[in-house]
């Protein structure tokens, strides 16, 4: 384990490579997300995640803005295990008749100010489930949506750049009363 | 019958109406009596459930037996009764229920009656029988009892404390030992396989690859492989082995990504990182390779939708070379921790004969003792020309199932070495003319094919008009999921984490 430790310190941390067109993608969207944050927020917002139907694909992509390449919590943006703690609840997934009541629940637990974020092309109207006799439709059928991200599932600097557009467009009003 | 006391599966088939279009497995429909027959070869544990699943008074039955020979037993439902398999062959018992659900087929003598996908939600009843009925009423589910002295529950979900699927758990515990685990699923169930009956051949491939978003190349491949079947199209070489470096390339991602997991919920954080960072490494050179990092729609009936350049082929080489460098570090390290080898060696234990019984896939059966991995034991193409292992254990418990990840990650290093030194040139697809092919009656197609988490079946039926009449997908957390509920038992707690991602069992993929 030293030598893995030590190797880690001396090699230049992942984010700040040489840039490839992905990794210049990822500083600048690091530094905008980085003033607004702090500015808005004062560097925290906690993020419930609710897979209300998903097929795990949006997961995958969301475990990755944890791994060194995107690492989302330099900004302070950290997933919390429950909705009483965010700020925020990211949701994925046609809304399925049998999550209905949990995503609803989960909203209703989630104290004001808060924004609810769509994940995925079928977050926003159920994408190719819709139709589905034990399907709902998209998120915003069941509880209101602040922003939608869209993706089959979105890659994480996709997810980043929705996160900056959400907290751009909350300018002067952060967090909306709800519920 | 040859042998009337051990019949093959062979005897069984011979022994019904054989449907002639039925691809590449034979299919019979059976009386009561030859159904019970084979229900007394899964009972005495010779032959094991590759799937079950039901159609408007119909049910039917894929079967494995000793030899490794494959063959579907269809039973027509009288008044939708037929014989209960699980009464007898507990594997059966979840499947026979979600078929009671979506079919309205009453299983005699099935010992639990309770509903499993319906959760009285709907607005409607067996959503996919020929008549189906009105609402359902959404009656509280009855957990199983645990009796004894100072027993708790402590309830879990469906909304986890993580970035997970929706499931609930139910826990029984005495202090801080589990005495009983039980799960109820099905929240996620976005009915694909209603979804897919009527659909085109593009939609429901559609469909399929977003069953389990981790599989979606595994189950891509599985849809693709049966409607070839059924419909008895050639596909070209260079696709078939363009599929299965995809299929490599999924299983890298996920293995690398469970092992970091597994360490994680034992708070060893260093794994997980320096994991993730391989996983990442290998979304990145799928998209550089195929144009999408989970390679969702890259394969298609008739072959693959992307091919694959030089750039695409660099990029797959050093990420080979870069995981080699890597990667034996990181084992060295797990080897080598004792305190986190405390958590995993001896935890969450499963049975070897559960895992037979169960026909349990993937690490979860291999690490079991049950050896059995569909790309060498059905040796589909390309895997009949590749040389691989297929590595098996016998402890069952969390660290059995890490190193049989390991051992699979340099497994599929190897094969994806071999498959970019031989991979043919030529077109990557053939059209698929549905149409034509099928004046003379419906055609069915299947498919077998190992996913990382174990195998994938794919069933079928193309009918007029070149669209989808029935389909069925049977992920392999089916005969996982309960063997979890084993596994658990006499754990404290705070282990379940740990026994619940080394199974990594796939919540969409059950739910459908």
């Amino acid at each position: 384990m030293r030598k893995l430790l030590f190797e880690s310190l001396i090699r230049p941390p992942l984010t700040e490579r040489p840039p490839q067109a992905s990794n210049a993608a990822v500083d600048e969207l690091a530094r905008a997300l980085d003033g607004l944050a702090r500015k808005r927020l004062g560097r925290s917002l906690s993020i419930r995640a609710v897979d209300a139907g998903s097929c795990n694909g949006c997961e995958l992509e969301m475990h990755a803005l944890n791994n060194a390449f995107y690492d989302i919590e330099r900004f302070g943006f950290r997933f919390v295990a429950s909705p009483r703690h965010a700020d925020m609840l990211l949701v994925t997934g046609p809304v399925t008749k049998n999550m209905r009541e949990a995503l609803k629940r989960t909203f209703d637990a989630t104290p004001n100010p808060k924004w609810v974020v769509a994940l995925g092309d079928c977050a926003k109207d159920g994408g190719c489930f819709a139709g589905s006799y034990a399907v709902v439709g998209g998120v915003s059928d069941v509880v209101p949506v602040d922003l939608h991200i869209p993706g089959c599932p979105p890659p994480p600097i996709e997810i980043l750049k929705g996160l900056i557009a959400l907290l751009d467009g909350a300018n002067g009003k952060a967090g909306v009363a709800k519920g | 019958m040859a042998r009337k006391n051990i019949p093959a599966l062979a005897d069984v088939i011979e022994a019904g109406r054989r449907i002639e279009h039925h691809v590449p497995w034979p299919r019979a429909v059976v009386t009561a009596k030859v159904w019970n027959l084979a229900v007394e070869q899964l009972a005495a544990g010779r032959w094991s459930v590759l799937g079950l699943w039901g159609e408007p008074d119909k049910v039917h039955m894929a079967l494995l037996d000793e030899a490794l020979a494959i063959g579907v037993i269809s039973l027509d439902c009288r008044g939708g009764r037929y014989p209960s398999v699980g009464q007898h062959h507990p594997p059966a018992l979840r499947l026979e229920r979600a078929a009671a659900d979506l079919f309205g087929l009453a299983p005699q003598g099935l010992p639990d009656t309770r509903r499993w996908l319906d959760h009285g939600q709907w607005g409607v009843s067996h959503p996919l029988a020929a008549q189906p009925g009105g609402p359902a009423a959404a009656a509280a589910y009855r957990f199983l009892a645990a009796e004894g002295e100072s027993l708790h529950q402590i309830a879990v979900g469906p909304v986890h404390a993580g970035i997970i699927e929706p499931g609930h758990f139910r826990f029984t515990a005495g202090g801080e030992t589990v005495v009983r685990l039980e799960e109820r699923l099905g929240y996620v169930h976005k009915g694909i396989e209603g979804l897919m009956a009527g659909a085109p051949v593009d939609r429901a491939a559609k469909l399929a690859g977003r069953t389990s978003g981790d599989s979606t190349v595994a189950y891509s491949l599985a849809f693709a492989r049966a409607v070839e079947a059924a419909l008895g199209i050639e596909v070209p070489a260079r696709a078939i082995w363009l599929r299965a470096l995809m299929a490599e390339l999924e299983r890298l991602a996920n293995h690398l990504g469970d092992i970091g997991a597994i360490c994680n919920d034992a708070a060893f954080a260093i794994m997980h990182a320096h994991c993730g960072v391989l996983r990442e490494r290998v979304l990145r050179a799928a998209d550089a390779a195929f144009g999408h990092r989970l390679m969702r729609d890259r394969i298609v009936p008739g072959g693959t939708a992307s091919d694959l350049n030089e750039a695409g082929t660099s990029a797959i080489r050093s990420l080979v070379a870069e995981i080699r460098k890597r990667f034996p570090h990181l084992i060295e390290l797990y080897d080598n921790t004792a305190s986190l080898q405390d958590r995993t060696v001896a935890t969450g234990r499963l049975k070897v004969e559960l895992a037979r019984q169960y026909a349990a896939g993937g690490y979860v059966g291999r690490a079991s003792g049950r050896d059995f991995d569909a790309r060498r034991d059905l040796a589909f193409a390309p895997y009949d020309q590749l040389t691989f292992d297929v590595p098996v254990l016998r402890d069952g418990d969390v660290n059995a199932r890490v190193w049989i990840r390991v051992r699979e990650v340099e497994q599929s290093l190897s094969l994806v070495e071999q498959i970019l030194g031989r991979l043919p040139a030529g077109p990557i697809s053939v059209e698929i003319a549905t149409a034509g092919d099928i004046a003379d009656g419906p055609r069915e197609g299947m498919a077998l094919v190992e996913g990382f988490r174990g195998d994938i079946l794919v069933w079928l039926r193309i009918g007029e008009g070149g669209t989808v009449e029935r389909c069925h997908l049977r992920d392999p957390s089916w005969f996982q999921w309960p063997l979890l509920e084993a596994a658990i038992e006499g754990n404290i707690v705070a282990d379940f984490p740990l026994c619940n991602k080394s199974f990594n069992c796939s919540y969409s993929g059950h739910d459908l």
